[in-house]
């Protein structure tokens, strides 16, 4: 292959991976916006007065459904919630009155907060813990430690976030009194929520770290490092890890999608106040503009994490950029 | 050892063993428990209103006094009948979406197909609480929302296994046959990707029970009257300040279930990948050796693999300050591992012992790795997968010096350029800020050369350094290859299954087979006097200009013998013409043959006509 051709491709990757990328994380937003529309119109019978309860007079559901536009030809509504969206306008909660934008501003924080905790903690632990597991246990060495290891942490990554959640509430919290049962108002009581969200990612992280890094250690370019005398250090962190941050980085992606998700449980049982205790409540009440928006927001974030996910690994890894194509 | 087969194969393990019994007891309470213990966990006793654990009642009672114990057992079947419900409906969904586009028109596939993928990036709650929203809170909308979000996953898990069956022969073969795309869908690909679905679909129940759990624990899940693990759960919860039984005994509950269906599901797994290992024995005893030695001195080599596999077998040879030295030999005789043993890179569960080692005088095992690492260099057969794909090709070269010459980042990168010209590689300073993947093959190689040059090397073991490339490309190499021992004075040890590629730059020769050196001699000695049937056998296996291009080519009757089943007697003797009885009894040991020449055969002296 001559030079040209050479420079010529490496300059396009990038471009078309980005507009590919881009392209996906817009149709997704649209297909997740469209969903969240239709939401409340394949809900059976009427929102309002499933909302409203049977006993509402009929003048104020008809009030009510004027207010939300339900009476508009559909493609007029679909206009409104999306030229809404633009402005920032979720809707008006059915319960409080208030805007659901102001709810979710309310709340979004400490949801946020606490999954970019918890996702650090995975991160922190998972990965050396991982690498340490690989190091120790390479060429079926240490056989009891690699099969303590393999079944602790299945048996950690099949309990639920929210049992977890239970369990460490009633030993640490009631029995213990380490930390507070509730809230989040003390920096204490940040530690149960975070080890709740944290404890099954992280334990199946560092099973993938492990079983990646052994498959990369098989690697002929990790003979040369050695081959090269580097010390195990560099032939570890240098060369082996990096060649397993795809997989890894894969799956830390889904990963904090689901504890994004998995914020909603946990925000349950510890009482935060963040959008997951909010959208069960709304949920319940039947608050349909206040759950659309929350949705939104939610499925809106899941998105967000896979696209940087995405690019993180196109700037780690240059061969992914032309993968897949 | 042969793997194991059957359906039954998952029961062997520990693991799968007692996940089964988990799940018959599951099963045996869910069919049972209600007809049983249904009237007690109903009984409400207004005397004993929110109790905590007592012989009575081992978790307590709820706000009407009703035993939780009894509560937990009799909401088994609700529990896992809504589980397995969920299950059931989420992954035919998920196989009808998933396998459904092999038999629509492109358009249509393409839109099933681009849904799933979108659908899949969103964590299984997330949609649960949408479809939650959309069929109500209660029991019938919380199965749907559990089974919708299972579909996504379990659709792109067909799509992929699809996938990879339907490039496979038979398909192709049943498809030329005329097969319709829907029975072909049904009878040929839908079988053969039947375990990896079955195994997932049971991991997909534990994660529905646990998913339900946390519905009806969110209280948008089962509703009163009805009761399952999950609402057991919610209502303990408010309790956990006065007693954690009613919480923990529900949460234990659904641990254990969810573990059930997890390990099992693992299990399976593990039993369909069929991993086996062996074990580990290692005999040798070292004998005294003070021969004379030179650059790298190597004295009855062996390297050892768990199961009693002993790729190599007392190897002893000398390289002297200078020297091209080849070995030649088929694969599985032991040359390449031969070579990563000398240079210290055999890795555990391999174990290298030799009564000597030595490179420069110093035991190899015990020389620092800056001497290595300057002094040896290495270039393996495949330039493609011996660069880390990741790094730019400058910096894995400068890392050598800065890790053991004290070089800063810019004066390694420098020298890394230069080296890079010095094996003719063009514009080497644009080239160096390159990816490996950006190199051509033998660009690579020359790369990797390169690298070996950024010490001071004596001595370069090139193992196979031209398999993996061109014809016209193998030729720079080799020429590369004599041109730093020309001009460095390094010597070079060339492994190569190619006897003519060694015959044409090598000084000397050594013949393996089957871990052992069986010949060693000068190169051009090597079409007049070589004295082993196998290194002769080699040699009429090359063909030249005086082949008689109408009889077949010549080749070396038999296999050699894998590393694990070699026996008695000499290796080579099942394929040799001049074997006797002692050849197929005792192996030989290698003896000096005249000056520079040494042979492992009994028949070294006889009359070797009938073979050459």
């Amino acid at each position: 292959m001559t030079t040209t051709t050479l420079q010529r491709m490496r300059g396009s990757t990038w471009l078309p991976f980005a507009r590919r990328r881009a392209v996906r994380f817009l149709t997704s937003l649209w297909v997740l916006v469209t969903a969240a529309f239709l939401m409340i119109h394949l809900i059976p019978g009427d929102p309002v007065r499933e909302s409203l309860g049977l006993a509402a007079p009929p003048d104020l559901v008809a009030a009510r459904r004027a207010a939300l536009g339900l009476d508009d030809p559909l493609l007029v509504q679909y206009w409104h919630y999306l030229s809404g969206l633009f402005r920032g306008e979720f809707g008006t909660s059915l319960v409080s009155g208030t805007p659901v934008a102001t709810l979710i501003g309310d709340r979004l924080p400490a949801t946020v907060q606490l999954a970019v905790l918890a996702f650090l903690v995975v991160v922190v632990v998972a990965v050396p813990v991982g690498v340490l597991m690989a190091v120790l246990t390479k060429g079926g060495r240490r056989r009891g430690g690699e099969l303590a290891f393999t079944s602790s942490s299945v048996v950690l990554a099949a309990i639920p976030e929210f049992l977890l959640a239970v369990g460490l509430v009633s030993l640490l919290a009631v029995q213990l009194n380490l930390f507070p049962v509730a809230g989040n108002d003390a920096p204490g009581s940040w530690v149960l929520p975070v080890l709740a969200l944290a404890i099954g990612p992280a334990a199946v992280l560092a099973r993938i770290v492990r079983v990646e890094l052994l498959a990369v250690l098989g690697n002929d370019f990790v003979r040369t490092a050695r081959a090269k005398r580097l010390p195990a250090r560099l032939v570890y962190l240098r060369h082996a890890l990096p060649n397993a941050v795809t997989a890894t980085l894969t799956l830390g992606g889904m990963m904090l999608a689901a504890m994004v998700a998995g914020t909603v449980l946990v925000e349950n049982v510890f009482a935060w106040p963040g959008l997951g205790s909010t959208i069960v409540g709304s949920i319940q009440q039947k608050d349909y503009p206040a759950v659309q928006g929350i949705v939104l927001v939610y499925g809106a974030g899941v998105l967000l994490v896979n696209l940087v996910v995405d690019v993180v690994l196109g700037l780690l890894d240059p061969r992914s950029t032309i993968r897949e194509a | 050892m042969r793997p194991t087969t059957g359906r039954l194969a998952v029961l062997r393990s520990p693991v799968g063993a007692s996940s089964a019994v988990l799940l018959v007891v599951l099963v045996a309470l869910a069919v049972f428990a209600p007809i049983l213990w249904g009237d007690r966990a109903a009984a409400i006793d207004t005397d004993s209103l929110q109790q905590g654990p007592s012989a009575d009642h081992l978790l307590g009672t709820d706000q009407l006094g009703r035993d939780i114990f009894y509560r937990v057992l009799v909401a088994t079947r609700l529990t896992i009948g809504l589980a397995l419900l969920a299950t059931v409906i989420g992954v035919v969904t998920g196989l009808v979406l998933g396998s459904i586009p092999s038999v629509l028109p492109r358009w249509a596939a393409r839109i099933v197909t681009s849904a799933v993928n979108i659908a899949v990036a969103f964590p299984g709650l997330l949609l649960a609480l949408f479809f939650a929203v959309i069929f109500g809170t209660g029991t019938i909308g919380a199965v749907l929302a559990i089974a919708f979000a299972i579909t996504p996953s379990f659709a792109r898990l067909t799509q992929t296994l699809t996938a990879s069956v339907s490039g496979r022969d038979f398909i192709a073969a049943a498809r030329v046959c005329g097969v319709g795309r829907f029975r072909l869908l049904t009878r040929h690909v839908l079988p053969n990707i039947a375990e990896p679905l079955v195994i997932n679909a049971t991991l997909a129940a534990g994660s529905a029970l646990t998913a339900f759990a946390g519905l009806s624990f969110l209280g948008i899940g089962v509703q009163a009257p009805s009761y399952d693990w999950g609402r057991l759960l919610g209502e303990g919860l408010n309790r956990i300040y006065i007693t954690p039984a009613p919480a923990l005994g529900p949460a234990v509950a659904v641990v254990l279930a969810g573990l059930a269906f997890n390990l099992f599901g693992e299990a399976a797994a593990s039993v369909h990948r069929n991993q086996q290992r062996g074990k580990a024995t290692a005999p040798h005893e070292p004998v005294e050796d003070r021969s004379e030695g030179g650059l790298l001195t190597v004295r009855n080599l062996h390297v050892t693999f768990p199961g009693g596999i002993r790729p190599v077998r007392g190897v002893s040879f000398t390289v002297h300050n200078g020297e091209m030295i080849g070995v030649v030999g088929e694969s599985g005789s032991g040359k390449s591992l031969t070579a990563l043993a000398v240079s210290r890179l055999i890795e555990h569960p391999g174990r290298v012992t030799a009564d000597r080692l030595e490179f420069n005088g110093k035991p190899v095992q015990k020389t620092q790795d800056r001497e290595l690492g300057t002094q040896l260099a290495m270039v393996f057969q495949d330039p493609t997968t011996s660069f880390n794909p990741t790094r730019r090709i400058g910096g894995q070269l400068a890392e050598v010096s800065e890790v053991h010459q004290g070089l800063r980042r810019r004066a390694a990168l420098g020298k890394a350029v230069d080296r890079l010209e010095a094996v003719r590689i063009p514009e080497p300073e644009r080239r160096a800020k390159q990816y490996p993947h950006e190199f051509s093959g033998g660009m690579r190689q020359r790369a990797m050369i390169a690298m070996g040059l950024m010490g001071e090397p004596q001595l370069v073991i090139a193992d196979e350094p031209t398999t993996a490339l061109d014809v016209t490309v193998q030729r720079e190499v080799l020429k590369l290859l004599a041109r730093i021992r020309k001009d460095r004075d390094a010597a070079v040890l060339l492994i190569s299954h190619d006897i003519t590629v060694v015959a044409q730059t090598c000084d000397r020769v050594l013949v393996m087979y089957a871990g052992r050196i069986v010949e060693e001699l000068p190169t051009d000695e090597l079409f007049t006097a070589a004295r082993h049937p196998y290194t002769t056998a080699l040699l009429k296996a090359v063909p030249d200009l005086d082949t008689d291009r109408d009889a077949p080519l010549a080749v070396i009757p038999g296999r050699p013998p894998e590393p694990g089943e070699i026996r008695q007697g000499c290796p080579f003797a099942p394929r040799c013409p001049l074997a006797d009885d002692q050849c197929r009894t005792q192996e030989p040991e290698l003896e000096t043959f005249g000056e520079n020449h040494r042979v492992a055969c009994w028949k070294s002296e006889s009359e070797l006509a009938g073979v050459r």
